[in-house]
């Protein structure tokens, strides 16, 4: 018996002494290193993509920005950690990172059996079809038969079994191992129709002999929320890192661009003034400067200059808002109340 | 007196001399030649031209990416819009300047240790004044220059210092990994052979992916280590172990006479290995060692999927931009030809090495 007491007090103890270690919060590491450290994709056209100057550019990348202009009030303190799909998760569960803005989907078993956090998704994915119009074909229920183009050993390949098979349809798959020769098979007619998330299907659109010979078809068979990831245990973290994309949103709801957010500063709306710091209170919440949001707005500016700016209609993609619309026009944009 | 009658000169028929005589004798000369002659005219006939067409008349050279697409050729444009960032990375771009001045040092050193004559002690401090140089102008930091972190090192000089570095660590490693394993000590044997056949065991991908993702979670949180130095490692520990046994062979070539005679004339092990076998070994293994060191080289590029931004990896960045994408062809060409000329640079100078030391025998 006295040892089984003994054995619980060393346990306590040992408990303890690991609590009082981990005081060092991720926002004071980042502020004393001066730096963002945030894994990016290596490449993926609009969301993380390095320019003909080796300069980062891409949804993703401007929310790294946004935290970053948060933190420091300046969007420009950022250190970009290109990373593959297998080493996203460990980089950020070994500190290697601070936050990972890389097009990652938010799922059960990444939340929980994995240690990470996800933040409001700072864009809405699904995988759909890609197909020529001269097929004639308008949804994807009349894809009957069909052979389809997609990559090995993805999601994206058992998504469309799965879609197939639900749907009592045979299908033929041709699997094709890497993005490039996807493509080309897919112009040269090897197969009627090409599966891969939407965003990525808008690229591939985007590079066609003729673009407007093809459609996207309307049916997304698989929901991809994308998200940017914290560690679990760091809730203050998290907080920032959360309401930073929050902040996004909110800003386009109200109006704020990079444009006008100086003369929303004389704004009489108390929503603006207190989102815009000049009625303080949210910045010592977060443990922020109160002008956390206007820098962020003025440095980066709302989601919707985000999203134009890198996948929207004047740019290659030609993506429309779609899902990532703001929840007053039809999308799922929602900001939580700043109150 | 009479004179003296020359008798005419008379000249070789003219199928038989000049350009006529060698092709008859080289391509013409019986029927199964003749006829390998015409196919291989016929096939060149064929595929030449357009290839001539598609490289350089049809191609464009300096356009935006849509002019590309309505070009019939070759979209060199892929090349000379984006061969900043495709030869230097992230290195930040008004700064280029000074990996080149870095890549054109090294350059030099290697062609200037070339010649066997300049191999003196003048040359070692020229190394180490040149490295220091090197490193100096990408790291930056001291005397003005900005300071580029390792982080945002990419494209041709990351290639070079993984190749270059790895490489020449990993040769005298492999030497010490040879003789050891041929040591008359039980441990240091046990040891070696235990090191050569792990390595040689598991291929590079995996141990790239040990250093990059499975060993920082055993660090204490927050301690990390660069990135380039954990791949640069990983290569150093498997080319290593390739060139030991490498080595090995050329050590058990030597016959026991040359042993035996070290010993008769009193020389310890460390100067029989240094004066006797090592010379003689290592000179007959030249051939097998260059073609490791040559598939190391090649093997570098095996870091993109660690998402290190070497010169590969650089050019497939630039082919998921949708301005460019589908230039694939023209890219790995070009990236083709820079890892060729490495190559072939490397095997052309051990062929030199081999005939300098050759003479002797």
């Amino acid at each position: 018996m006295k040892d089984v007491k003994w054995f619980v007090v060393v346990l306590v103890l040992a408990l303890l002494s690991t609590g009082g270690m981990a005081v060092a919060g991720t926002l004071d590491e980042v502020r004393a290193r001066g730096v963002l450290t945030v894994g990016v994709n290596p490449g993926v056209a609009g969301f993380s993509m390095p320019d003909e100057k080796g300069v980062w550019k891409g949804l993703d990348i401007d929310t790294a920005k946004a935290i970053a202009a948060a933190v420091f009030g300046d969007a420009s303190k950022v250190k970009y950690v290109a990373l593959t799909a297998v080493q996203r998760l460990p980089a950020l569960q070994s500190k290697e990172i601070d936050a990972l803005c890389r097009n990652t989907t938010v799922t059960l078993t990444r939340e929980t059996v994995n240690g990470l956090n996800f933040v409001h998704p700072n864009y809405y994915d699904g995988q759909g079809f890609l197909i020529s119009k001269k097929k004639g074909v308008k949804t994807a229920k009349g894809l009957k038969g069909a052979t389809v183009c997609t990559l090995p050993g993805t999601t994206t390949e058992m998504n469309a079994a799965d879609y197939f098979r639900k749907n009592g349809m045979p299908w033929k798959p041709v699997v094709i191992e890497s993005n490039a020769e996807l493509n080309k098979a897919f112009f040269a007619g090897r197969c009627d129709v090409l599966t891969s998330d939407a965003s990525q299907l808008a690229a591939i659109r985007s590079v066609a002999p003729n673009p407007d010979d093809y459609i996207i078809l309307p049916e997304i068979i698989s929901k991809e929320p994308l998200a940017p990831v914290v560690r679990h245990g760091d809730d203050q973290w998290y907080d920032i890192v959360n309401w930073t994309v929050m902040a996004l949103i909110e800003a386009e709801e109200l109006g704020i661009t990079s444009a006008n957010v100086d003369e929303m500063l004389k704004s009489t709306d108390p929503q603006v003034q207190r989102f815009l710091g000049v009625n303080p209170g949210f910045g010592k919440a977060l443990g922020l400067d109160e002008k956390w949001a206007y820098n962020i707005i003025k440095q980066v500016g709302n989601y919707g200059e985000i999203f134009d700016r890198n996948v929207g209609p004047k740019t290659p993609l030609k993506l429309d808002r779609g899902l990532n619309n703001l929840w007053t026009k039809g999308g799922l944009m929602y900001a939580l109340p700043f109150r | 007196m009479k004179q003296a009658v020359q008798a005419e000169e008379l000249r070789p028929p003219v199928t038989s001399i000049g350009v006529i005589g060698w092709i008859k004798n080289n391509l013409f000369n019986g029927t199964p030649n003749s006829v390998l002659t015409l196919v291989t005219l016929f096939f060149l006939w064929k595929t030449v031209p357009p290839l001539f067409r598609w490289a350089f008349l049809d191609s464009a050279w300096h356009t935006t990416g849509q002019a590309c697409r309505e070009a019939a050729g070759a979209c060199w444009s892929i090349i000379s819009m984006n061969y900043r960032f495709i030869l230097f990375g992230f290195y930040p771009y008004e700064e280029h300047w000074r990996p080149f001045l870095a890549m054109m040092i090294l350059v030099g050193l290697l062609f200037y240790s070339r010649d066997r004559n300049h191999w003196k002690k003048t040359l070692a401090y020229a190394w180490i004044i040149g490295l220091f140089a090197m490193g100096l102008l990408m790291k930056g930091g001291l005397f003005g220059l900005p300071s580029v972190e390792s982080t945002q090192w990419g494209g041709l000089p990351l290639t070079l210092l993984l190749a270059i570095f790895g490489l020449t660590a990993a040769y005298p490693l492999g030497v010490i990994l040879a003789l050891g394993r041929r040591s008359k000590m039980r441990g240091i044997k046990v040891l070696c052979i235990l090191y050569i056949e792990l390595i040689r065991g598991v291929p590079l991908i995996s141990l790239l992916f040990m250093s990059s993702i499975i060993f920082p979670l055993f660090l204490p949180e927050g301690v990390t280590f660069n990135k380039i130095l954990r791949a640069q490692v990983a290569i150093i520990l498997f080319t290593a172990a390739y060139i030991a046994e490498v080595v090995r062979g050329g050590l058990q070539g030597m016959a026991r006479g040359q042993y035996e005679a070290a010993e008769s004339i009193g020389l310890n092990y460390y100067l029989t290995m240094r004066l006797i076998i090592l010379p003689q070994a290592l000179k007959i293994v030249i051939p097998p060692t260059v073609s490791i060191l040559i598939s190391a080289f090649k093997d570098t590029s095996l870091v993109v999927i660690i998402a290190l931004f070497d010169l590969l990896k650089t050019t497939q960045s630039v082919l998921s931009n949708p301005e460019w994408m589908g230039f694939s062809r023209e890219a790995y060409v070009f990236v083709a030809i820079l890892y060729f000329l490495g190559c072939f640079s490397m095997s052309n100078y051990s062929r030199k090495l081999e005939r300098e030391l050759s003479r002797g025998d």
